[in-house]
């Protein structure tokens, strides 16, 4: 799965300039339009489903537009609820390409957003606001980066199986920053509570101007756009894709394998540890038990639905900020149990994996005399 | 082998179809009566702390006027403060409650000041009239009255004179919860003690299971809880044949055998008197707390574990809590040997507030 999302013509020399843009295009457009109808068909399955619970689905649509998309606030609360998605979904895209399930976004998360936070408690009050967020920002990418590195490394010298030591990994990762906190970190004046020391209003990153969402987001795309011309642009990514899609053979190439699997999981602690760091800096203000919040698990979802393709993380992650920021109205308007939302999500995902079936198989998307060039 | 040629045409139409039927459903109206929004932390039937909430609520939906939304499973984050806001938005909510710990800093304070005319409430005492909105406040029951209704019948129920404690973190409100418990074991059994078993967080429900099988082998033939969702506790006890008694909530329907009675909050009261409040247009109290004496807690309807002595002193113990009787009557020693407790404290006094000891009697440590 690791590289077949990849557009036609990304890597491969062009031949015919003008054409070409027209193959991709077309080519392009099965990547759009396919995700869209198995969308409408996890739709549709989802409403049957409230027909047997004697719900109306149209009730329900109209309040997931409400809640998620229709109105200035529902869209920043859609848009807000995003921003930790495109970074965790990230940190299973980078591996993915190099031939890797990590699944340990949510410990580089917690590890990161915590080294993050008590690399602060010195700096507070010391250091000028900027300075110390650069820093805070340095310590939780370069924690998250060595913390998941450390499951590509054991992969890469050990052959141990980076899905089941990643997600070990996260674990051990909260247990560390629960034995701190709880511990020698504690604030001393927030007894029922145990956090870090906050890191106080001055210090936090602020919100994006005339909107409500905070800068988080702004670095996830720009972190998405980053890593997707990495991936496809460069001979780092190219061999990347190589390595992922048959080790043997990068080898034979002169590779070296290993380094690529460490370095890609470096990159995916990087962008996990990232989002703790935003976590931190921008809504807790402090690190606690409350960075456990599930952003490295929904993270796997969205990577996979994204085919993990950074740039179709962003989407993606939109989609699933606003199915769970309208959740809470679906709760509160039609009585349904939250886990009513799970279900449209385990639909939707089940739904466009099947979809994945479909692609090379509708002749409108086919251009004759291209087949050979996937 | 051929697949179906699906034209633009179609896909086209069907795009258009799906957003016109998205885009045109019913609006909802906008509400006049009051409006009280609660997001809870776990699900509504966790037959613990969420619960106990949600019964009030549901109390509460048969007021005329009140109209309560409520939204479960809400994550400390700023998930939470978007569910809150999403209340106040898009359901027009007058007033609305955070019942975990973890929403009122930043997120509940934050809300407060942008939304200067809803009001927030917080079910832990944080609120701080120095530092916080007016439009904020904090309400709680002093759950440990109800739990030294607990150790009154437990201290009747033992043959092994050992009772055993499932807690969750050694924070002050867990701290004296086991010692209120203790103290009313030992009022109608003096050779009663308690043994606790931190698990270290509020739901551990593989560990909460192993405790109490811990607690079973060294002998303890009651169980008691303070963890988030006490089902796994009493389940797991009641299938070990000891008797058990609950908290937050009513678990009397979990252990059909073996269950005495329960500490329960009862929220209904505090949030009868915010609606009540609301209707008539008065101010709310920024701060409203307390126990038996007004009527904040309860316990569970006495199940089969409960003898007739049981039943009679649990009874008895109640009268003396709505009468403000003392429940930590000093000096009182810590595991220690230290006197933590020099003299007899108010039920309500906020030194209480600060426990971070266990008192002698109880068999456990705190670090």
């Amino acid at each position: 799965m690791a590289d077949v999302s990849e557009p036609l013509g990304a890597v491969l020399p062009i031949l015919d300039a003008k054409s070409d843009l027209s193959v991709r295009v077309r080519r392009g457009a099965e990547y759009i339009a396919i995700p869209l109808i198995a969308l409408a068909v996890s739709g549709l399955l989802f409403s049957v489903f409230l027909l047997a619970l004697g719900k109306s689905p149209a009730e329900f649509f109209s309040l997931v537009e409400r809640g998620g998309f229709g109105t200035a606030f529902s869209l920043q609360n859609t848009l807000q609820r995003s921003a930790p998605l495109i970074m965790t979904a990230l940190a299973v895209a980078v591996p993915a390409r190099v031939g890797l399930i990590m699944i340990g976004g949510e410990g580089a998360l917690v590890i990161g957003g915590f080294a993050a936070a008590a690399i602060a408690i010195p700096l507070v009050g010391r250091a000028p606001p900027l300075t110390t967020l650069i820093i805070m920002a340095i310590t939780g990418v370069a924690v998250g980066a060595c913390w998941v590195g450390i499951a590509g490394f054991l992969r890469y010298a050990r052959g141990v199986n980076e899905t089941i030591s990643s997600l070990l990994l996260t674990y051990i990762g909260i247990a560390i920053m629960n034995f701190f906190v709880e511990g020698s970190l504690r604030d001393l004046t927030n007894p029922n509570k145990p956090s870090t020391k906050p890191i106080g209003e001055a210090y936090m990153v602020g919100k994006m101007p005339g909107t409500d969402i905070h800068w988080g987001l702004a670095a996830g795309v720009l972190l998405a756009i980053a890593l997707q011309i990495l991936l496809s642009r460069t001979t780092f990514g190219f061999a990347v894709r190589i390595a992922g899609g048959n080790p043997r053979a990068a080898l034979a190439q002169g590779l070296s394998v290993g380094k690529l699997i460490v370095i890609c999981a470096m990159i995916a602690g990087a962008c996990a540890g990232l989002a703790g760091f935003f976590e931190v800096a921008a809504i807790q203000g402090r690190a606690n038990a409350s960075l456990v919040a599930g952003y490295g698990f929904t993270g796997i979802l969205v990577s996979f639905l994204a085919r993990h393709n950074p740039i179709a993380i962003i989407p993606v992650a939109i989609l699933f900020g606003g199915i769970v920021a309208s959740g809470g109205l679906v709760q509160r308007r039609m009585d349904l149990p939250d886990a009513t939302v799970l279900v449209l999500q385990g639909l939707t995902f089940l739904v466009l994996l099947t979809s994945e079936t479909l692609y090379g198989r509708f002749s409108f998307f086919r251009v004759s005399g291209t087949e050979d060039r996937t | 082998m051929r697949y179906p040629y699906i034209s633009r045409r179609v896909v086209l139409k069907s795009t258009a179809a799906g957003l016109l039927a998205a885009v045109s459903g019913a609006r909802i109206a906008a509400a006049k009566d009051i409006v009280l929004g609660i997001v809870y932390v776990g699900p509504r039937d966790d037959f613990g702390w969420n619960q106990a909430h949600a019964v009030a609520i549901q109390a509460l939906k048969t007021v005329p006027g009140v109209k309560a939304v409520e939204e479960e499973n809400v994550p400390e984050t700023d998930a939470c403060a978007k569910s809150m806001e999403s209340m106040v938005n898009l359901d027009g909510a007058n007033i609305v409650l955070g019942t975990s710990f973890g929403y009122f800093d930043p997120f509940m304070i934050d809300l407060a000041k942008k939304y200067a005319n809803v009001e927030f409430r917080h079910a832990a005492p944080l609120w701080n009239a120095a530092k916080h909105p007016k439009n904020l406040g904090s309400y709680f029951g002093y759950l440990n009255q109800a739990h030294h209704v607990d150790g009154i019948a437990a201290g009747l129920s033992t043959k092994s004179n050992k009772l055993g404690f499932v807690a969750a973190k050694p924070i002050a409100s867990v701290l004296s919860n086991i010692n209120s418990f203790m103290l009313g074991a030992k009022k109608t059994n003096p050779n009663a003690v308690v043994q606790v078993i931190f698990t270290g967080d509020w739901s551990l429900p593989v560990r909460e299971a192993e405790a109490v099988n811990a607690l079973v082998d060294a002998g303890c033939d009651v169980i008691t809880c303070h963890v988030d969702a006490p089902k796994v506790v009493i389940e797991t006890a009641e299938k070990r044949g000891v008797k058990t008694c609950g908290h937050n909530a009513s678990q009397a329907p979990l252990a059909p055998k073996g269950f005495i009675t329960g500490a329960e909050y009862k929220w209904e009261t505090i949030y009868k008197g915010y609606a009540t409040k609301l209707a008539e247009g008065q101010p709310l109290p920024n701060m409203v707390s307390g126990g038996y004496e007004s009527d904040m807690v309860r316990n569970t309807p006495f199940g089969a574990g409960a003898s007739e002595e049981a039943r009679k002193a649990a009874t008895a113990g109640i009268a003396d809590l709505k009468a403000k009787k003392p429940i930590y009557v000093g000096p009182l020693k810590d595991t220690k040997g230290n006197v933590v407790i020099d003299k007899t404290y108010d039920n309500l006094d906020p030194y209480l507030d600060q426990m971070n000891y266990l008192l002698e009697g109880v068999i456990g440590s705190i670090t």
